[in-house]
Parts: C-alpha cells; structure tokens; sequence
C-alpha cells in the first residue's frame, strides 16, 4: 500500500506540473486585460498610458515562457504569488476562504454520504413500495432543479418565511467574533441546499444497486440461511453494492466543487467560489493556477482515497502496487 | 479547528436547527449599542486612497483636504478654509489639533506623501489620469501644502478630496502590497475593526474625531454581490440601509425607498468614420426619434430620467434649452431624413446615393441595461426607416471597433463639467482609449471645453456653447440618467441623499454622512 502511495505521488508531480503549463497557455490565450479588470470602471477614464504602467509593473506584457519561469521560480521558493484581482498575496486569499469551502463541501459529503446510503437502502428494500416510489420521485424531480434556484427557494421558505435560518452570511451580520455556534446555524440552509441538490445521483444509484445485488445467489443463500433481514440488507446486499459506490464518490467530487461555487455566491459565503469567478474574469493567472493546481491535488487525492477503500472493501481487490 | 470536528458539527447543526426560531436576538447586545447596518454590493478592492478607495471624499474612514456637503458643493475638511488658488500655485492651511486614528498628529508631510505616493510611477494607482494637472506638492512648513499645476485648472480644488494618509505608515514599503490597504490608518469618522473580504468590513466610531463625535458608535457594511440575495437579505431585516436595483427596491413594511439622482448617463456614441453615423441628418433623426421617457418606464423601472446632454440636470452648469420632452417625435425624423435625401425603399428602410441606412449598434453583453436601452434604441430607429445591428460583445472585442461601430456607453460624475467632458469630446484625444473613440471633432467645442478649465471667472458660459454645440452636432444619443435606488429601514434619522457619481460603495453611497445618523 505504501508502494501504492509513493508511486501516486510521483505520476502527481508531472500532472501538477502539465496542468499549471495549461493554465499559463490558457491565461495567455484569453483576451481579457488584467488591468482593465483592476481600473474596473475607472478604466473608461484613465489615461491608456497609465494603464500600460500597471501592466509593466506587473509583468503581464512580459514574453510568456519568462513570466511562468518567474512564477515556477517563487512557487519553488513558496510563493504562490500576487493576485491582482484581490490585490492581496494569493496563498492569503486561499488562506483565508479554503477552510470555509472545505467545511461546506465536506459537511455536505457526509451528509450525502449517509443519507443516501440509508435511503436508498431502505428503498431498495421495499423496491416497487410507497417509499421507494415516493423518494424516487422526489429524487428525479430534485436532480432537475438547478442549485441556484433550490437555494433562493429555501431562502424564501426557511429564512423569509419562517424566519428558522439566516438568509446568508457567515456569521450575523453584527457578530463581532465568528462562533461555532453562529457559524453552525448559518450553514445549515447551505449544507441543506447543497446536500438536496447532490443526493439524488447518490441515492438512484445505491438504489439500484443494492436491488441489483439482493437478487445475488450470495444473498439468497444468506436468507436461505435464515439470518435476519437487517443483516442480509446491510452486511450482504449493501457491501456489494458499495464497491462501484465508492468510484462514484471519487469521480463525482468535482461536481460537488462545482455547486458548491453557485451555492457560495447565493449564500454571500465568503469561499473559494466567489474569488475564482473574479480570477478568471479578471485573468488574475497566480490566484486561477493556485486554484486550479489544490483543485487538481484534491481530485487525485480523492482518487487514491477511493483506491485505497476499494481494497479495503473488497479483500480480492489488490492493486498491483 | 472546525474541519476536525464534522461529526460534532453535524450534531450541533440538528441541535441548533430545532432550537433556532426561539429567539433569534438572543445573545445580541441591547439595542442602543446595535451596529448600525448597511449593505452595498460594491466591495473595495483596498482601502487605501492612494490605490483608489474613496477617491471621490466621503469614505468614512479617510478626510481629504475638502470635503462635499448635501449640495456637492466643497467645504473645508483637513483644510481649515478651503485652499487659495493663485494661476497654477493652491495652497492649503492645514486644520490643527487633528489625529490619525493611531494617535500620531496629522501634518504636511502627510498630505505631500500621498500626492507623491499617486505620482510615483511604481505605485499601481489609477488616480494619476485624474492628476495629470499636477507638478508637483511641496511642504513649506508643518501645516501648509503647496501644489503647483502644469497649467492653471480651474477645478482643481475638487481633488482635494482625496483621503490623506499617514506618511508613517507607509513610508519605505511596497505601496502596491503594503498590510494598510486592508488595515488601514485614517483621520476618519470611523475606524477599521475587521474586514473579511467577500463578507463584512466593521467599523467603530472615532470618538476625537475633528468634525466632532459620530452618533452611532458601530457600523457594519455587509458585501453582497447578487441583487436578488441581497433583497431577500433585506426582507430577512438584517439590514438599515441597502442599495437594490430599481426593480427590487419595492417598498415593505417598516422600510421605505429612497431614489437618488446621479450624473452617470447612458447614450449611444455615433462614430464620425462610419458612413451611416457619420452623417448628421441620420443622427439628428435617431436624437429626435428615441423614446427617451418610455426608456426610463420600461427599461428603468421609473429610476431615472431622460437625458439630454452630458452635464446633468442638477448641476450648476447645465444648459436648459438642449432639453427635449422626453417623448419621440418620428414624424420629425423622416422629415429630417426626407430632406437630406434619405428615402425610403421597399422594405421601409431608407436609403441614400447606393447606401443603406444600417449600422451596428455595439453593448457590453454582461450589462443587461445596456442591452435593453440597445434594443429600445434599435425599436425607435426603425420606425423612422433607419435599421440597427444590435450586437452584444465583451470589451475586449468592442474596444477595436469603436471608431466605425456605435457603442451604448455610460459615464458621468455630479463634481465639474471638465473632469468627463474634457477628453470625451474634444478633438485631441480622438481614438485614444475610451476617449473620443468615434473621432468627433469641433473647434467650437474644444475651444469651449479649453475655456471651462483655464478660464475660471467665464466656466458657466464656456459650458453653454458647449452644450449647444453638442446638441448641434449629435456624436452622440444621450439616453438616460440613472437614480440609484436604496431602501431604508424606518426609524433610522439623517438620511440625506445627494446627488450621486457612477462609483459608488462604501463610499458614496446614500450613507456618505452615516456619522450623523441616528436611530429611533
């Protein structure tokens, strides 16, 4: 297994490093002028002189390969560089809003996680009964609610209506200190919308699967057996079931990233969401390839992850590490 | 911390779901020391005035040397009267017995370091196209500044409002990258206590404060960027005072709506190089065809008002006979089309010598008003015979077709008719950026715009010929001028709207005298 690990982490490096000479390609290829992006409306009126100032003092103008030598040069020496759209160093800005996107989208996997594997077991069970009907529907009608729609919805309902959850925000607006426990109440509606919104998937397909696998002969025979229901669901069907499960997790993480961004923007969170869609309007290359490059980190690290747990669940399993 | 704890997490979020509805203030200070409560979409990139925070005064947490009342018009800040200018020499009398927030005494040397510090070629300030009149600024001693302009400016007095920041502070650092822009040090009516970008900045009150103790001692400035979020935040209650887009800002109970006038104008630039646009019947004809009033109904929401010219109706210098009445006359437009030899062909649209009456009609395709004032305009053309090209496009396409494709563009700022005006219309800075991209060119106009700056006793008569002028000649269709709408919970005293600048957020905005108000 730690022969696995060490030779993931050596195909990581040319990945990493293949994707930030892509994201440099791409920057350069964009039209967008970073200083414009940084007059804002102020560019309509300021000298185009003054604006050819901002940009050699920063570089932008500058021959392509010498610009992602200067970057590779301060990334080796750890820094991430200077993100002109948020006019702050990047590994700051990335300091100070991953945490917020790590709780929400982790707190959401759990949840996801969970619920699903519960429900869909449960319907899975009781295949073809009201229950298993009626949460299908319910998943087919979700899975076809754009997020951004369901959160406003849960907004006008939750936080308008019946005043149960704040509208937005981290904290309260007056809070002078951020608390767990403010904290905690202000995230139930996004973690909520965004739970709501990725479950279906999740759900529909342990469904199915652990259909699937309760007419296996492994799990006839445990019945046949006569061990009792709750153990053949969860100890047999489910366990087979969850092996392709777990691929799914691992391969549907960007999606979760994904709408965790617009979940972000409509609950004011102050996350990476917000700021990578000002980066790439505002072609603020250090903070799009920092973004870009822990993006591609998480997702090969959730790929080994999933690797790991498939051999964990399933002993006939040996990657040929 | 938090990440380590999810399952933790989990079981508080149940708990405090079902316990939340109980009491929603609990925990809360009492009222009298509530934080007063303002949102704004418009997060500052710095707060640093130098890199172009509160550039326009009013910034809460800065002075400049001059300040503006409810009219706009300038009075004594930092200066104790408002600067003597002498030809191209203005200099400034320091204020005594004024104090950064840090303590330390505001002197000359603060004011020279930071004109100096906008000059610097290495510090990324903006603000330096605004100063381009500006030699140089010398301290002659502790409490008397000294500029010396390039060439005498007759509107100077109004960059005076620029905040002052404490040399100290910055003084042999990286201007650009220096920790003061998101902490900063100023002589303000309030000081930073937090900024968490993306969220909140708070401030608290300075209580020594020179132009005397604010009345509320806290505020908070919430950033949101959607519109829709933030409405629905506002009938949430958690806001005092909220800018909302015009159609949003519907009166509720216990919040009222406040529209404010502004000087930022919509119009369509008609390029002199295009062989349609060029011709100064077909852009007499679009002026007079345009339903100015059934724009602002429709495509406004009620928030704003025709526009006319580039000086805006509320101030000193506008010109009264360029107005029209707001209605479309098509009848006079095929007229003036008749008469120059447009005629109409088959399918109703003109045609003049082999050349059709079409040209294109250029919008930022992220600006939804833009867009809709496009199609209005396009509407209103076709029925005088004259056939437009609605096309939405990002900048960086538009900007290399200005000089032959008209653009719907916007400007405009309530302080002097000179600080827009001047490189908008006059000849010299044809095709140069964003100035005079459609290449207008009239001596009587720059004559006129040349006679507002250097000729301070005659200003109000050199901007009457150039209004005149410019109604003439039509380069461009002005449209509209925007009201910024805000709601504003009841109860809350002082409120006094003036007349706005496109720019505004923080700074500003309808709380740019947030240190007077109070709440009942």
């Amino acid at each position: 297994m730690i022969k696995l690990v060490r030779r993931r982490l050596a195909v990581a490096v040319p990945v990493l490093f293949a994707t930030s000479i892509g994201m440099f390609l791409l920057g350069a290829a964009s039209p967008m002028d970073p200083a414009m992006q940084y007059a804002g409306a102020t560019a309509f009126t300021t000298d185009p002189a003054n604006l050819a100032q901002i940009r050699a003092n920063w570089g932008v103008d500058d021959p392509l390969p010498v610009q992602y030598a200067r970057w590779l040069g301060n990334l080796f020496q750890g820094d991430l560089g200077w993100s002109t759209s948020r006019h702050e160093p990047v590994g700051a800005v990335i300091a100070a809003r991953a945490g917020w996107t790590l709780l929400l989208i982790g707190v959401t996997l759990a949840v996801v996680l969970a619920g699903s594997l519960l429900l869909g077991t449960i319907a899975a069970y009781r295949r073809g009964g009201l229950f298993d009907r009626g949460i299908r529907a319910a998943a087919y009608a979700v899975e076809s609610m754009p997020v951004f729609w369901l959160a406003l919805a849960a907004i006008a309902v939750f936080a308008l209506a019946l005043g149960w959850f704040p509208a937005g925000g981290l904290t309260d607006v007056t809070a002078t200190s951020t608390t767990f426990g403010d904290v905690a109440h202000h995230l139930v509606l996004p973690v909520a919308v965004l739970t709501v919104s990725q479950a279906p998937w999740f759900l529909l397909f342990v469904r199915d699967s652990v259909a699937d696998s309760l007419r296996d002969d492994h799990v006839l025979a445990a019945r046949a057996r006569g061990l009792r229901g709750r153990t053949v669901l969860f100890g047999h069907a489910l366990r087979t079931a969850l092996l392709p499960f777990l691929t799914l997790v691992g391969t549907h993480l960007p999606e979760l990233v994904g709408g965790s961004v617009l979940v972000e923007t409509v609950f004011s969170l102050p996350g990476l969401g917000a700021v990578s869609v000002q980066a790439a309007l505002g072609s603020d290359f250090p903070l799009l390839a920092a973004i870009t490059l822990i993006t591609t980190a998480v997702v090969l690290l959730a790929n080994l992850c999933t690797d790991l747990a498939y051999t964990a669940a399933d002993p006939r399993v040996r990657i040929d590490g | 911390m938090l990440r380590r704890t999810l399952p933790l997490t989990l079981a508080l979020l149940t708990a405090v779901s079902l316990t939340a509805c109980s009491n929603p203030d609990a925990g809360t200070a009492s009222s009298s020391t509530k934080p007063l409560v303002v949102a704004t979409a418009g997060e500052p990139d710095t707060l640093n005035p130098i890199l172009g925070y509160g550039t326009d005064g009013a910034s809460l947490i800065f002075d400049g040397l001059v300040a503006r009342d409810a009219q706009n018009t300038l009075i004594p800040a930092l200066a104790a009267e408002l600067p003597v200018v002498n030809g191209t020499t203005v200099t400034a009398e320091l204020r005594g017995g004024v104090t950064f927030h840090d303590g330390t005494a505001l002197t000359a040397d603060d004011v020279v370091f930071t004109y100096r510090s906008v000059m610097d070629p290495e510090v990324d300030s903006l603000l330096r196209s605004d100063l381009d009149m500006l030699d140089k600024v010398e301290a002659t001693d502790a409490s008397t500044v000294v500029f010396t302009l390039k060439y005498a400016y007759a509107p100077f007095l109004q960059r005076l409002v620029l905040g002052i920041v404490p040399a100290k502070a910055l003084t042999g650092q990286d201007i650009n990258k220096a920790a003061f822009n998101r902490q900063p040090v100023g002589t303000g009516p309030y000081q930073v206590t937090a900024w968490t970008p993306g969220d909140k900045l708070q401030l608290t009150a300075n209580d020594t404060w020179w132009g005397g103790k604010p009345a509320t001692s806290a505020v908070v400035v919430a950033f949101v960027a959607d519109d829709n979020v933030r409405a629905q935040r506002t009938r949430a209650g958690e806001f005092d005072a909220v800018e909302l887009a015009p159609k949003l800002a519907t009166p509720f109970p216990g919040f009222g709506v406040h529209k404010v006038p502004t000087a930022d104008y919509r119009g369509v630039m008609l390029p002199m190089k295009n062989p349609v646009t060029g011709d100064l019947a077909v852009r007499k004809a679009l002026n007079v065809a345009a339903d100015r009033s059934a724009m602002v109904t429709g495509v406004l929401a009620g928030a704003g008002e025709p526009a006319y010219g580039p000086v805006p109706p509320t101030s000193e210098y506008a010109e009264p006979s360029v107005a029209g009445t707001g209605s479309a006359d098509t009848a006079a437009a095929g007229k003036l089309l008749d008469d120059a030899g447009w005629t109409a062909g088959a399918d109703g649209i003109r045609a003049k010598n082999g050349q059709r009456a079409t040209f294109t009609l250029m919008y930022p395709a992220t600006d939804s008003l833009r867009k809709e004032l496009a199609l209005a305009v396009t509407a209103d053309a076709k029925k005088a015979g004259i056939e437009i090209k609605p096309e939405g496009l990002t900048w960086d396409a538009i900007t290399p077709r200005m000089r032959s494709d008209a653009l719907i563009m916007g400007f405009g700022n309530p302080y002097d008719p000179d600080f827009v005006s001047y490189k908008l219309f006059r000849s010299d800075f044809a095709e140069q950026g964003y100035y005079n991209p459609g290449s207008y060119h009239s001596a009587v106009v720059d004559q006129a715009l040349q006679d507002g700056r250097s000729r301070p006793d005659n200003r109000k008569d050199a901007y009457t010929t150039f209004q005149k002028q410019l109604a003439a000649d039509v380069p461009w269709i002005f449209l509209t001028y925007l009201q910024h709408t805000y709601v504003v919970r009841d109860g809350v005293n002082g409120v006094s709207p003036r007349v706005e600048a496109h720019e505004h957020g923080v700074e500003n905005s309808i709380w740019w005298n947030l240190h007077t108000w109070t709440r009942a």
